[in-house]
């Protein structure tokens, strides 16, 4: 993979989006007065390179039988997810300002009525059994599309995450990808407190996975994680990106009350949108 | 019992086979219990489309939801009790999505038998009952199962769930019996009551009705092996026409048969309902047609028990 050359510009193209996807978080969830923006902060940048490179996916063709699938097993990271698939073109951005709406197609957790969403979720734990069952299929037609899934780390507290990771091995699916945004946070506060893991790449590696550990702020290292993901021969892999909990806004970084409290005030909404350059 | 018993599951396991040969979309999951479910039949057939998951309930229901959303008509089995475990997975990626997953479980009710009460489910009907999307069926034999698997394959699209059990059942239906959807079946009419039953329940209240005839009783006897949706018009029916019911079945009296019907007959024509079953209670080990007996829902307690609903005074005015 060292031979990978990504050019700084897209780089920084990649990174622009991403910044797109944190100002309409942010602003989706203050017009919504609820919503989670401390897990879509983090992921931002992971989504923004599935979709905007790694992910072989077409807006005006979203049930295309090849292409690639993304789960989003994390499903309160919906105002970050939304804003991605609008900005990639599968809707009209006008429709992010009815997030979380009555008559808005856009529910509060993932919801598979949205062009581009593949499976509902919003119950944690269960999104990377989908994504076995999906790379299961793409074995059985002979398709050699890839399965993404991204998981949150309190999630790694349900026991389906791990029950799944038995049946990747098994099922030697190396057309699965898991993306672990490892932002340390939770709902009541650090995972290190509410339910600590010893060792998540040790954990992973011993249920037979490949182990992957990035930066998951860091493009150029999201890039060449999910590149070497892609050409596993016979294991799934996992990718501990290490991410920060409400990224790019100073009062949410790493503080659990923005796991899934839209900004406070008026005052706290104009701050979090002047540090991202939104205002 | 005269009438010659056929396992259900086992008619489940080759109606897999023969789906499988003529669908390459036929996918099966089980947990680790393909040889009692029977799915194992298929799985030898069809080594490539067959997933055994192991002992992870949750793994297999969620893989079967991402089956399904690739467009593959799912079957996922294991013994009825642990598949309630996977309620949420349920839930929230098969009911949710709307997905093409059949779920045939079996070993449900008392009839486990000697496993005992942590075996015997008697809540399921209910709690597969209320989840949006889901349609419930409990074949009455092994005639009814082998119909019902080849119509949820060729005719539906949606989340099922279906009720086999451990022992053989007799067989009631004609070998040429075809399942039609929402239709119950009347094996015997009467006038002086109905009995409206599931299962195996129904062969039981095929022999009290015998007993009762002789009594001078004249009991209808319905097999309503669609719980949800129900024969509505077969509920309203029988409620007008004998203004007596008597439901009978191998699971809870609450939320299963006998509760949706006394909604049926509340809401359309309010009539006598007395619903046999489970009360509140665990089930037991035993040999499975001695705990009939031990729950008091064997033949006599259903002849018993009709006879007391004919004797009861009507509390309702017939409407017409």
């Amino acid at each position: 993979m060292e031979q990978l050359i990504i050019p700084e510009t897209e780089i920084s193209r990649y990174a622009e989006i991403a910044r797109q996807v944190r100002i309409n978080t942010i602003k989706m969830v203050y017009a919504a007065s609820s919503g989670h923006p401390g897990g879509s902060l983090s992921a931002a940048d992971i989504l923004t390179v599935l979709y905007f490179r790694e992910m072989n996916i077409n807006p005006v063709e979203p049930d295309d039988p090849d292409r690639d699938r993304f789960i989003l097993s994390k499903g309160h990271a919906s105002p970050g997810m939304y804003s991605v698939l609008s900005l990639r073109g599968f809707f009209p951005l006008e429709l992010l300002k009815d997030f979380r709406r009555l008559n808005s197609k856009l529910e509060g957790h993932v919801h598979k009525g949205v062009p581009g969403i593949e499976s509902s979720t919003g119950s944690l734990g269960q999104g990377l059994g989908v994504g076995v069952g999906m790379a299961l299929a793409a074995k059985l037609d002979k398709k050699d599309y890839h399965v993404f899934v991204m998981i949150g780390d309190g999630e790694l507290e349900e026991g389906n995450i791990w029950e799944s990771m038995m049946a990747g091995y098994k099922f030697k699916l190396n057309n699965l990808i898991v993306v672990l945004d490892r932002n340390g946070v939770q709902l009541d506060g650090k995972t290190q407190d509410v339910m600590p893991l010893h060792d998540i790449p040790g954990m992973v590696k011993s249920f037979g996975w490949n182990v992957i550990e990035i930066d998951g702020h860091d493009i150029r290292q999201i890039i060449i994680a999910l590149e070497r993901a892609k050409s596993s021969k016979d294991l799934p892999t996992f990718i501990v990106a290490h991410t920060v909990k409400g990224k790019g806004v100073s009062y949410m970084e790493g503080n659990y009350k923005y796991h899934g409290s839209p900004p406070a005030s008026e005052k706290e909404y104009h701050q979090a949108l002047k540090e991202l350059g939104g205002e | 019992m005269e009438t010659k018993s056929e396992s259900l599951r086992e008619a489940y396991g080759n109606e897999l086979v023969s789906l499988g040969k003529r669908d390459p979309n036929v996918v099966v999951l089980d947990a680790d219990l393909s040889s009692s479910t029977r799915t194992g039949i298929f799985g030898k057939e069809f080594p490539d489309r067959f997933f055994n998951m192991g002992i992870s309930e949750q793994s297999m229901v969620t893989a079967a939801a991402g089956l399904a959303l690739s467009g593959k008509k799912v079957f996922a089995s294991t013994f009825a009790v642990f598949l309630m475990r996977t309620y949420e997975q349920i839930r929230q990626s098969v009911c949710y999505n709307n997905l093409d997953v059949k779920f045939v479980t079996t070993h449900a009710g008392i009839t486990v038998g000697e496993d005992g009460a942590t075996h015997q489910i008697i809540e399921d009907i209910g709690v597969m009952a209320g989840l949006p999307h889901m349609s419930v069926i409990v074949p009455v034999d092994a005639v009814e199962t082998r119909s019902v698997i080849r119509y949820v394959h060729d005719f539906t699209v949606t989340p099922y769930y279906i009720r086999l059990t451990r022992e053989k059942f007799p067989v009631l239906n004609d070998a040429d019996y075809e399942y039609v959807p929402r239709k119950s079946v009347t094996f015997k009419d009467g006038s002086d009551l109905a009995i409206i039953g599931c299962g195996v329940m129904v062969s039981f209240a095929l022999q009290a009705a015998k007993e009762l005839k002789s009594k001078g009783i004249d009991a209808r006897v319905i097999n309503m092996s669609s719980i949800k949706p129900m024969d509505r018009e077969a509920v309203v029916k029988a409620a007008s026409e004998t203004g007596r019911i008597l439901t009978v079945e191998e699971h809870s009296i609450y939320n299963g048969l006998g509760s949706r019907v006394a909604e049926i007959v509340g809401e359309e024509y309010p009539a006598l309902v007395h619903r046999m079953g489970m009360r509140d209670t665990f089930g037991k080990s035993g040999k499975s047609w001695e705990l009939f007996d031990y729950f008091h829902l064997g033949v006599p307690d259903i002849v018993r028990s009709a006879e007391s609903v004919f004797r009861e005074e009507k509390r309702f005015e017939s409407i017409s």
